[in-house]
């Protein structure tokens, strides 16, 4: 590899070869061309070799100020088995934390190796530091050759590039998986130390990608950096240049180019390392390292851990005084910061840092050359993550570089002499850098020219493009012009809740009232949490855990008991898609048109802007294109919901639930306007519905992804580890579950979407599926599979070059599968293996020719909601305006797409197979809107038919039933249970008739229907076609339907019909039974039902007017209260007042409006009580001069009782009734009396029931003389008295 | 926002309520007042003459509010078992000697509790007494309570009934009242709407449609008030104080926003006996409401 970048820079072998070779139209064994290595193997040594390259310009050197960066790699030129045990001293290992390596391809796995990396005593140990690594003899002789046994190996051991991870076993891999993600976090939390502040965000700022981890060594000295391994088979293939991978959390390892051993058992007769042969070809330069750089490298003993901490520390803090004095120009790289701008300067140019200049670029052609290749890595997508590589070229662009002070001169000057090509310091200045930058961006063009507007425009607007290529400004001003894409406002989120569907969510659909109750309480307890989440979730030490958890779980253990899981996933899932699908990020709604605003102001008043908002605001570091997977916004809330109920049976079912729909929405037909052949013809036309088809698409797509995220978090979440667990583990694991069935089978989705076509639908959500892996995940047959299927995707998915795949298409899926690929979960052995040749003949055996793909489906706007991470690419521009990193949220602005109509397949087709095709045939001939607006159409006047005939002719059958079981009802000796079916089976019978009504229906609407939504200039015999098409599909789906489940309709409506009518004739029934009980009996109740059943509708002409319920109950409550005492002297009525009162009942009683049976019964029962304590002369009344006006009254109750239904007149008969009517005077006992034989008389009281109640005077215990006195005053009425044994005949006698 | 509503709508029977919304100082001086009121005719008589300007019916409601809580706060004290054998026993002790006085009632107005509550309280111990084993249940009970001449004792039966017609506040006969209420005033609101030709459903028309928390009324076409969406209308035939907007706000009204809308709170509490200012409730029906298809406004005053 080496020797290959070599002899292009040395001119040996023709650029354009190499081109052609990393194209793939070479010939490896072509004479030109006399290398045999692959392109796996050189592309990621390219990467590193610009990665280190650019380390001294891109980074800042805190801790090694004084130390020139060639230095260690004028190493290499040197006998490195004696030397590299010098280099490694803690100074030159912190040095060099600059740059992580990207790329560690593994094309073999040597068992050896792998054997001897679990021999090391530092498995699985993430506490140990990169130092103390190297201070241990035993870390290199455990696993590797004992050539390498020296000091100098352990010190690429612990920094580690390229090249070293390719031959590295999977779990190492794994591991620096696992850290960079670890030190991702680290990356975030370090940013927000107070005092370090400035330094630390220098740190992250320039460590976009890969190369974040190591700003977070620097930031986070104090946290223990992980063991490395290496392998060092393939050193020579790979020579680690100088790019260190280090773990996140180390400290800086030197990133200085590692002199290359020479592996004894190298496998190929490759040449021997080009770092050994180098030196002969180059001019006879001494090393330009003075030897004093060497010897006090020299001098540095391995420090401890715990020194070398220290030292970091104080390095740091020195740095920060030194960055915050303007005055002094320190020897260090210097990168856009804060510190630029607190020291007044108007906009970019930073006084300190060298403005570049196109006349001071050294180097030019090699540059070319370089950025040539470089150029030709990214459009062949030989690069893991193309969007990464941009934003390393813009971070190139905005480098402040080395301050022009002697030391970088020095070090210039120093790396132009350098024997080594390789050696040279191509991009070791900032002037170089730009050059390189703009070069690329130039060649990368089209790629640029699709980003957002408001990175166009500061890119455009950066002076630096203006200077080395006014050209470049031009097209960038150009593109801006042309970029159409708009941000919109974001509406402000509520909760917005799932609607209530009788049809999945009513009591019908559980198996008790009880699960039924459960699970609502269950829903308004989730909102509740949801709202709670909301309100406080942002504030500090809240923590969902903490303030939510034991309630979650009570939730869900609830549910649990109820057994109501798959209606609160339903729920569950529809309030994740109706909450999350947007990119909605909380509260980032006030960023965000903030960020616009400052866009659209231009450079220069962004600049001024930023300054003002870097004093009111913290900033907020870039977190690089390729952020770890995250759950933003609300899905948090359900992320945490989810961990914290930790609940199989929930999880089952979201699984389940999940599956379903996201097939489903892969299974979306998109129709897009290039199926059209009258495209063209209809612009306007054309773009709403192609705006339609999109943002359906985007619906779909953004839905999809969010689906599969979680379906992906729930089911990878049982395996997820903080750690990766040890080599036997994840053998063990690996065979258990291979033999498991995946969740979902993503291997079979992926081809059939390659198949057909439809990748840009399916690889989005796969991959965000695939990015939830745990970290066994990928190490599965299965899964692994599945990303060597996205990895053969995307290096297939070259941009600008897929034919007929549309450009945004194409960029968003390489922007996806980019991200995946940088994603700390992704095996980064896979993205370089040679291996998975075998699905490319499969892929490409591709037997739709037109499909999603081919549509032009994805916009910007859904580029940036998909990838926000695209942000990034404005967010460094501005920062380098502003001189400092952005604040700016988010930019990206959603769409708010609507829920897709999902088209279910028309059923029974395959009857009219003929016809069918004949439609379709029609259909192809016509715009797409036809087809859609007959289909619509069709489904509507379908639904609406359905619709129609539960209310009408269901409605009808059910009442005509009805009828004839209250008619068979009145018959004697029915079976009602007979009946009940008898009369079911005929309507059924008669439903049979709905097909019919269905069919009239749908030929009486649905050509209507489809006249009016098409256009009036519709030919006449397409118009008919349409109508009949129409006609006969809502005629089919209404028939469908119908025929399925009129039956099961017509029995449920009779059930509760029947249930009705059992009901309000209770009595009726019963009455049966109860035969000899007496015809008076029989006829009240009779009499009741029939009240109730007529008092159902008011006296005609009644104007509602009458007293309310409530008032006159109040009042009687009153008179009551009254009467049962106690009362004071003067609280007397007149008979005047009770008439009235009466009167008052007597009206409400009689409008049917407002009164409840209820309150009819307890009105009644008042007037009833009222008259009793009337008779009994509880109740005061004014004693009038006219005599004894009370039979007058009680005359008026009589009236108002034969009014109405069924007074409780059995009050008058009770015990304390009697009792009281005792204690009374005579006349009042006479009034008694006369109201009885009244009520008797009247009908109102059975004659029957008086004489069951008389027996109860002889149980009371009466004074003789009273009951004597009753005696005389029943026989004076001519009625029977209670001491009679037979009253029957004494009543026979009365009569 | 309560300043703008009209509060001269008075319900049918109340013709001459002339101001429902009261400020909530003077809710205090009510609530403060009606604190040592027993819920007897005779102390509504004094509520009523204390404060004269307020309808007796708004009066009645802020009382019964305030006196429930009362209730619900001493509650745990009168329910302990010693407390209520003590009050039994002294029920039985006072019967033996003066039977003919209001025994109950005035034990009630003794110990600070509601009467229709002591009455039931003594009648489950009567039956426990009466019958040991079996125990009363709830139906039995609630039929006494209802139906004293039920109860086997005839002197009991008297003093319930005492108890039971005059509370105010308990009681079935309070129950079934303020059940009728309840009716009416939904009765009433919808007039209103049928009035100002909005389209709606009811409760009745929404359970058959399966709907399990309803409110009393969903717009089939959302109106503003006051620039608020409002997409359903529950009616409180009850006086809006804080205590009791909160209290439906958890139970119920959230339920509400959690199956049926699309809006947040999009709805309107009317308190139709009255209500505090500046609670989000509204008293009455609103003067003003727009509506999606046309903008003017109504006045229904």
């Amino acid at each position: 590899m080496a020797a290959l970048l070599e002899s292009l820079l040395l001119s040996k072998v023709e650029l354009s070869e190499a081109v052609l070779w990393l194209r793939g139209q070479h010939v490896c064994e072509s004479q030109n061309f006399p290398f045999k290595f692959s392109k796996e193997e050189f592309v990621p040594f390219l990467l590193n070799f610009l990665r280190d390259q650019s380390s001294q310009t891109l980074t800042h050197g805190p801790t090694t100020p004084a130390k020139t960066p060639s230095t260690s790699r004028s190493v290499r030129t040197q006998d490195f088995s004696d030397r590299r045990g010098n280099k490694s001293t803690p100074i030159q290992t912190s040095r060099s934390a600059s740059r992580v390596q990207l790329f560690s391809p593994a094309p073999s796995v040597s068992p050896v190796s792998g054997r001897g990396e679990q021999e090391t005593p530092f498995t699985g140990s993430h506490c140990l530091s990169g130092v103390s690594a190297l201070s241990s003899p035993s870390f290199s002789s455990a696993w590797s050759p004992a050539p390498r046994n020296t000091p100098s190996e352990r010190r690429s051991a612990q920094r580690p590039s390229l090249g070293d991870f390719m031959t590295s076993p999977p779990e190492a891999q794994q591991h620096r998986g696992r850290r960079r993600s670890g030190g991702f976090g680290g990356c975030a939390s370090g940013r927000q130390t107070g005092p370090r502040g400035a330094v630390s965000e220098e740190g992250v700022r320039w460590d976009g990608g890969g190369r974040r981890s190591r700003g977070v060594g620097r930031i986070e000295p104090v946290s223990p950096p992980t063991q490395v391994q290496l392998n060092f088979n393939n050193l020579e293939d790979f020579p680690p240049v100088g790019a260190a991978q280090s773990p996140p959390v180390a400290t800086k390892p030197s990133r200085r180019i590692n002199p290359t051993p020479v592996s004894a058992e190298r496998p190929n007769s490759k040449p021997k390392s080009c770092f050994i042969s180098t030196p002969l070809s180059l001019p006879a330069s001494p090393p330009a390292i003075p030897e004093s750089a060497g010897a006090k490298l020299t001098a540095g003993s391995p420090h401890s851990l715990q020194e070398e901490r220290e030292l970091l520390r104080k390095e740091r803090s020195k740095l920060a005084q030194q960055t915050s004095s303007p005055l002094k120009t320190t020897p260090v790289i210097c990168t856009p910061t804060k510190t630029v701008h607190r020291q007044g300067s108007k906009v970019t140019p930073d006084p300190q840092s060298p403005c570049p200049d196109p006349n001071k670029v050294t180097q030019k052609s090699e540059l070319d050359l370089l950025a040539e290749l470089y150029c030709t890595c990214i459009s062949e997508n030989l690069v893991p993550c193309v969007f990464l590589e941009l934003f390393f070229v813009l971070q190139l662009l905005t480098s402040h570089g080395v301050s022009v002070s002697e030391s970088g001169e020095e070090a210039i000057s120093f790396c132009e002499d350098s024997p080594d090509v390789l050696e040279k310091a191509y991009l070791g200045n900032v002037h170089n850098c730009v050059y390189f930058s703009v070069r690329v961006l130039e060649n990368q063009f089209e790629l640029v020219s699709h980003l957002d507007k408001c990175t166009l425009r500061l890119l455009s607007e950066n002076e630096r493009v203006g200077t080395f290529s006014s050209s470049l400004k031009d097209h960038l001003a150009q593109a801006q012009e042309n970029c159409t894409a708009k941000v919109l406002p974001s509406p402000p989120m509520f909760v917005h809740s799932v609607p209530f569907q009788p049809a999945t969510d009513n009591r019908s659909n559980f198996s008790s009232d009880r699960a039924f109750h459960t699970f609502k309480k269950q829903r308004d307890v989730f909102y509740g949490f949801l709202r709670e989440w909301e309100d406080s979730h942002k504030e500090p030490g809240w923590d969902f855990e903490a303030a939510l958890g034991s309630r979650v779980r009570m939730m869900v253990s609830q549910l649990t008991a109820a057994g109501s899981h798959s209606h609160f996933a339903r729920l569950f899932q529809k309030q994740l898609i109706q909450m999350c699908k947007g990119p909605c990020v909380l509260g980032s709604s006030s960023d965000a048109p903030d960020a616009d605003l400052l866009g659209m102001l231009g450079a220069d008043s962004l600049g001024r802007l930023k300054r003002l908002q870097q004093r009111l605001v913290q900033p907020q570091g870039l977190i690089g294109p390729c952020p770890p997977p995250s759950f933003p916004g609300h899905q948090e809330f359900f992320k945490c919901f989810l961990q914290t109920a930790s609940c199989c049976q929930l999880n089952q079912h979201l699984k389940d639930g999940l599956c379903q729909q996201l097939l489903k929405l892969d299974e979306v037909s998109i129709l897009g306007p290039d199926a059209s052949p009258a495209r063209g013809e209809e612009t306007g036309d054309g773009d709403m519905e192609q705006q339609d088809e999109k943002q359906r698409f985007s619906s779909v797509l953004l839905t999809a992804r969010l689906l599969a995220k979680f379906l992906g978090f729930i089911s990878f979440l049982p395996y997820q580890t903080s750690e990766l667990p040890s080599r036997d583990i994840q053998d063990t694991a690996i065979t258990l579950r291979s033999k498991s069935s995946p969740v979902l089978d993503v291997c079979a989705v992926l081809r059939s979407s390659v198949h057909r076509r439809r990748t840009i639908l399916t690889v989005p959500w796969i991959v965000e599926f695939l990015s939830m892996l745990d970290h066994i995940g990928p190490l599965l047959p299965f899964y692994r599979t599945a990303l060597c299927l996205l990895l053969q995707i995307y290096k297939r998915m070259l941009l600008g070059r897929g034919g007929e795949l549309c450009y945004m298409n194409q960029l968003l899926m390489v922007a996806v599968l980019g991200w995946l690929f940088q994603i700390p979960i992704f095996p980064e052995d896979l993205f370089f293996s040679t291996d998975p040749k075998e699905e490319v003949k499969e892929l490409e055996n591709i037997t739709s020719s037109q499909g999603l793909d081919t549509l032009p489906l994805v916009d910007q706007q859904l580029l940036y909601t998909c990838c926000p991470y695209l942000g990034e690419f404005r967010k460094l521009l501005a920062a380098f305006v502003a001189g400092s990193t952005s604040k700016s949220g988010g930019l990206i602005r959603k769409i708010t797409p609507t829920s897709a109509e999902l088209r279910g397949p028309s059923t029974s087709r395959s009857q009219q197979k003929l016809q069918v095709d004949l439609e379709q045939a029609f259909f192809h001939n016509q715009p797409p809107s036809l087809r859609r607006t007959v289909e619509f159409v069709a489904e509507r006047v379908g639904s609406n038919c359905v619709k129609h005939i539960k209310a009408t002719l269901v409605l009808e059958l059910v009442k005509g039933g009805e009828k004839t079981l209250r008619d068979s009802l009145g018959l004697e000796g029915v079976n009602t249970a007979k009946l009940n079916d008898s009369i079911c089976a005929q309507l059924c019978d008669a439903g049979m008739q709905a097909l019919e009504t269905a069919t009239r229906f749908c030929s009486e609407n649905a050509p209507g229907a489809v006249r009016v939504l098409l256009p009036l200039e519709t030919s006449p015999s397409v118009l008919t076609t349409a109508e009949s098409i129409t006609t006969r599909l809502a005629t089919e789906k209404a028939c469908s339907w119908l025929s399925a489940n009129i039956t099961t309709l017509l029995k449920r409506e009779w059930k509760s019909a029947f249930g009705r009518v059992m009901k309000s004739v209770p009595s009726s029934v019963s009455l049966d039974a109860e035969e000899g009980e007496g015809s008076s009996r029989s006829q009240q109740v009779q009499k009741s039902t029939s009240g109730l059943s007529a008092g159902s509708s008011c006296v005609s002409d009644c104007t509602h007017k009458v007293p309310l319920g409530s008032e006159v109950m109040i009042e009687i409550k009153e008179v009551l209260s009254v009467a049962v005492g106690p009362r004071s002297e003067e609280e007397a009525y007149t008979v005047h007042q009770i008439e009235s009162l009466l009167y008052r009942v007597g009206q409400t009683l009689g409008c049917r409006k407002l009164l409840s049976p209820v309150v009819e019964q307890m009105l009644l029962r008042c007037t009833v009580q009222l008259a009793c304590k009337l008779v009994s002369g509880e109740l005061p009344l004014v004693s009038s001069a006219e005599g004894n006006k009370r039979p007058a009254l009680l005359e008026k109750f009589l009236v108002l009782w034969s009014r109405t239904p069924s007074p409780p007149l059995h009050l008058l008969l009770s015990e304390p009734t009697l009792t009281a009517i005792f204690s009374a005077t005579d006349s009042e006992k006479t009034d008694y009396l006369f109201l009885i034989r009244q009520l008797i008389e009247r009908g109102l009281l059975g004659e029957e029931e008086v004489g069951t109640n008389w027996p109860k005077l002889s149980a009371l215990s009466w004074p003789e003389e009273s009951v004597e006195k009753f005696q005389q005053l029943s026989l004076a009425t001519q009625f029977p008295l209670p001491s009679l044994p037979n009253h029957r005949d004494i009543l026979q006698v009365s009569q | 926002m309560m300043d703008s509503v009209s509060s001269s709508s008075a319900t049918v029977a109340d013709k001459s309520v002339k101001r429902m919304q009261i400020c909530r100082a003077e809710y205090r001086v009510i609530g403060r007042f009606v604190e040592q009121l027993r819920p007897t005719r005779q102390c509504m008589k004094t509520l009523q003459t204390q404060f004269p300007h307020l309808p007796p019916s708004t009066l009645l409601s802020i009382f019964s509010q305030e006196y429930q809580k009362r209730m619900k706060r001493s509650m745990a004290r009168h329910h302990a078992p010693d407390v209520i054998k003590e009050y039994y026993q002294r029920y039985r002790s006072e019967a033996k000697t003066r039977p003919a006085a209001p025994l109950l009632l005035e034990l009630a107005n003794q110990v600070d509790l509601s009467p229709a509550l002591l009455a039931r309280l003594i009648v489950e111990c009567f039956l426990e007494e009466r019958q040991a084993s079996v125990g009363a249940s709830r139906h039995v009970l609630n039929n006494m309570l209802r139906e004293p001449y039920l109860i086997p004792d005839l002197l009991l039966a008297k003093h319930v009934e005492q108890c039971t017609v005059n509370d105010c506040c308990y009681g079935p006969l309070v129950d079934c009242i303020k059940h009728a209420i309840g009716l009416e005033h939904e009765d009433l609101l919808r007039d209103k709407l049928r009035e100002t030709h909005l389209s709606f459903l009811d409760e009745n028309q929404l359970r058959a449609k399966g709907y399990d928390k309803t409110p009393d009324i969903i717009l089939e076409v959302p109106i503003a008030v006051d620039g608020h969406i409002v997409h359903w209308i529950e009616s409180k035939a009850s006086f809006g104080d804080d205590h009791s907007h909160h209290t439906y706000l958890n139970e119920q009204f959230w339920s509400y926003c959690n199956s049926l809308t699309q809006v947040p709170v999009p709805a309107v509490k009317l308190a139709v006996i009255g209500c505090c200012r500046s609670l989000g409730s509204k008293y009455g029906f609103p003067s003003k409401v727009a509506n999606l298809t046309r903008a003017q406004n109504w006045n229904i005053a």
